[in-house]
């Protein structure tokens, strides 16, 4: 953690600081993402969608965030 | 099924789950997410595929596709489109499983990207472990006969032979080894990759096969709409003559009219 009380983690490759302590889905809703619409994948483990508002992120933390686009 | 049946009782069922359409079309490619869902609307479809992809975190508010095709309303099947190794396919899978909620899922992994031909060895190593893990997977592979077999032991719930590499639209190469899957499968076997246009889906149709996946055929035509709409009547057209059985091919030709009665 930083001085500013903020951690930093990766989401779709970029990195990001976020407020210490705050969980995936105020992370997600920081972002502008609407949780219901995406899969979470963190440190390469898929996070249930009823864990999200649960865990916390943490330092260092890598995210994958995806949802369903148009594809053949 | 008789002549007077309707058409409409002719179902398929995959994995537990029965379809009407035996079209399947790709949600890819198109100029416009309202194009692409009246080319879905038009086709009749009622299962299309879709990527798995990072949300882009700069711009999250995009539009998207499931604002213009309903996931309730059509079932989405999730691919694994752009997977080279079954490690990538597998790890794709499991987000669209959190994403979607459901396991019925389109396994391919992709060999090398100038042919995008399937790597049979690494798909069958993934249909392994995704049934292991309770997915569903119907699995994109090569027009080989055994590896179907091999893949339908493995687990698959159903069979997606190319007829010919992916967007190439040269239509179905080898009739022969399709009907021999066809032949020989315990599951639904779909022609996915190749249909260039109306014709090849109707042929892959009069060779037996339970449906045809298509994205490019539809997407890249000069009026996709229209050729949603083509593409439909192909496979209603193709599915009828198979049941219906075609005549034996002659050597030479047998008139229409009596010969009894000529002047």
């Amino acid at each position: 953690m930083g001085i500013d009380g903020r951690v930093g983690i990766r989401v779709n490759g970029e990195h990001r600081r976020v407020p210490d302590g705050i969980s995936i889905t105020e992370m997600l809703n920081e972002i502008g993402i609407d949780p219901a619409r995406v899969a979470v994948e963190r440190n390469l483990e898929i996070v249930p969608r009823s864990s999200l508002s649960e865990l916390c992120v943490e330092n260092g933390d890598n995210y994958e965030i995806v949802h369903f686009v148009g594809g053949g | 099924m008789t002549a007077q049946q309707d058409i409409t009782a002719d179902t398929w069922t995959v994995a537990g789950r029965t379809f009407s359409s035996r079209l399947i079309v790709g949600t890819g490619k198109y100029k416009s997410l309202e194009e692409n869902a009246a080319a879905v609307e038009a086709s009749g479809a009622e299962i299309v595929t879709v990527a798995v992809r990072r949300v882009n975190i700069s711009d999250p508010n995009q539009p998207r596709l499931t604002d213009f095709i309903d996931p309730k309303k059509v079932t989405y099947l999730p691919n694994t489109a752009g997977c080279f190794t079954a490690e990538d396919a597998i790890r794709t899978l499991r987000l669209a499983r959190e994403a979607g909620g459901w396991n019925l899922v389109k396994l391919e992994v992709l060999g090398e990207a100038k042919t995008l031909y399937p790597d049979m060895r690494e798909t069958l190593r993934a249909t392994e472990v995704l049934v292991k893990e309770g997915f569903e997977p119907m699995v994109y592979c090569v027009d080989d006969p055994i590896a179907a077999k091999q893949l339908e032991e493995a687990g698959a719930v159903a069979i997606m032979p190319l007829g010919a590499p992916i967007g190439s639209g040269l239509g179905i190469q080898n009739r022969v080894t399709i009907r021999l899957i066809v032949e020989g499968a315990g599951v639904p076997v779909l022609v996915d990759a190749g249909v260039g246009t109306a014709s090849d889906a109707a042929q892959a149709m009069e060779l037996g096969c339970d449906g045809v996946l298509m994205n490019t055929a539809i997407a890249e035509a000069k009026d996709p709409v229209l050729m949603a709409r083509a593409m439909k009547a192909a496979v209603e057209a193709g599915r009828l003559a198979y049941l219906a059985g075609r005549m034996q091919k002659r050597r030479y030709a047998d008139p229409s009219s009596p010969l009894a009665g000529l002047i």
